[in-house]
């Protein structure tokens, strides 16, 4: 990184103030659409962090895949679930989120006291960093890395064959049942009946076989 | 710049994705909030990799591994808020107790 250090600084601080804003926007905010939006902003300014750390694969890794790929399928997701519904009150709400809140804040400061005493033996702190990044990680990846490289792209194909099997509307409900008036413990989902297929009803083809 | 502002960055990053995945209600939300605490954990690792093993960048090449984990993740993880939604007709992560005693 040949930039000066006043420039990185500054460009540090703007990052990391975007950043915390942005996800303290994602979790705070009401409109969960807003939040969609806000989480894009919090890979594009970690990815300007990798860029800071000399990292411009993973940068440009990070902003094609989270921010092409998994923002998108979260948009998605939204817009396929989006109902408007106001959750019902919870009794002492207030207090969980306090509790949470104060539990978070003390796992920060430990954290950063962790962090702060420390003394990081950064020996090779004078070292220049490496050039070309991308070439060195795909010697990485077909040299000592390459079993675990093999087993992602393994998982990567469970991955799409599992989220194809469990989003598929493989049984059809008969209505919509509130959870208060179904019984316990059992799903409103319906096996499909078979439709027959003959010369007959192919011209009724919602009749089913009885 | 030193290696201990990053690391403060994506433990405030963290802290907040905990937040998030405990007290949000809606099921999309507490995927997005996973999304924010894997992202820290890929700022710690390159942070580590670009102040301490600047030429041999295994840090980097770990980041990636955990992208690729979270992108599969996030698919089967949808994938499972939209069949619960098909179900129960509703995103509340209160009212999702099937498998609860």
């Amino acid at each position: 990184m040949n930039l000066a250090e006043g420039v990185q600084i500054v460009s540090f601080g703007l990052l990391g103030l975007a950043m915390i804003g942005a996800a303290l926007g994602v979790v705070l905010l009401q409109n969960i659409v807003y939040s969609a939006f806000l989480l894009g902003g919090v890979f594009i300014s970690i990815s300007g962090l990798y860029l800071l750390l000399n990292a411009d694969f993973v940068a440009a890794a990070q902003v094609l895949i989270y921010v092409g790929a998994v923002n998108v399928l979260i948009l998605f997701a939204i817009m396929l679930v989006n109902k408007q519904e106001d959750f019902d009150p919870i009794i002492g709400r207030w207090v969980r989120q306090g509790a949470t809140a104060l539990v978070c804040f003390g796992l920060f400061s430990l954290l950063g006291v962790m962090v702060l005493q420390t003394s990081w033996s950064s020996s090779t702190s004078g070292a220049k960093p490496a050039v070309d990044t991308t070439v060195l990680l795909g010697e990485h990846f077909f040299s000592d890395f390459l079993l675990p490289f093999e087993l992602a792209s393994v998982l990567l194909l469970m991955a799409l064959v599992g989220a194809i099997v469990i989003a598929r509307r493989e049984y059809l409900p008969e209505e919509i049942v509130s959870p208060q008036q179904q019984p316990p413990l059992t799903l409103p989902e319906r096996a499909r009946q078979p439709i027959a297929i003959s010369a007959g009803t192919s011209s009724s083809p919602q009749s089913t076989s009885e | 710049m030193q290696l201990q502002y990053f690391l403060l960055l994506a433990a405030a990053l963290f802290s907040i994705g905990i937040y998030g995945l405990v007290t949000s209600r809606n099921a999309v939300r507490v995927l997005m909030s996973i999304e924010l605490m894997l992202n820290a954990v890929n700022l710690n690792l390159l942070a580590f990799s670009s102040f301490l093993d600047p030429q041999g960048i295994k840090g980097q090449v770990f980041a990636v591994f955990v992208i690729t984990v979270a992108a599969a993740e996030a698919a089967v993880g949808l994938a499972i808020i939209l069949s619960i939604y098909r179900n129960r007709d509703t995103v509340d992560m209160e009212q999702f107790n099937l498998l609860k005693w």
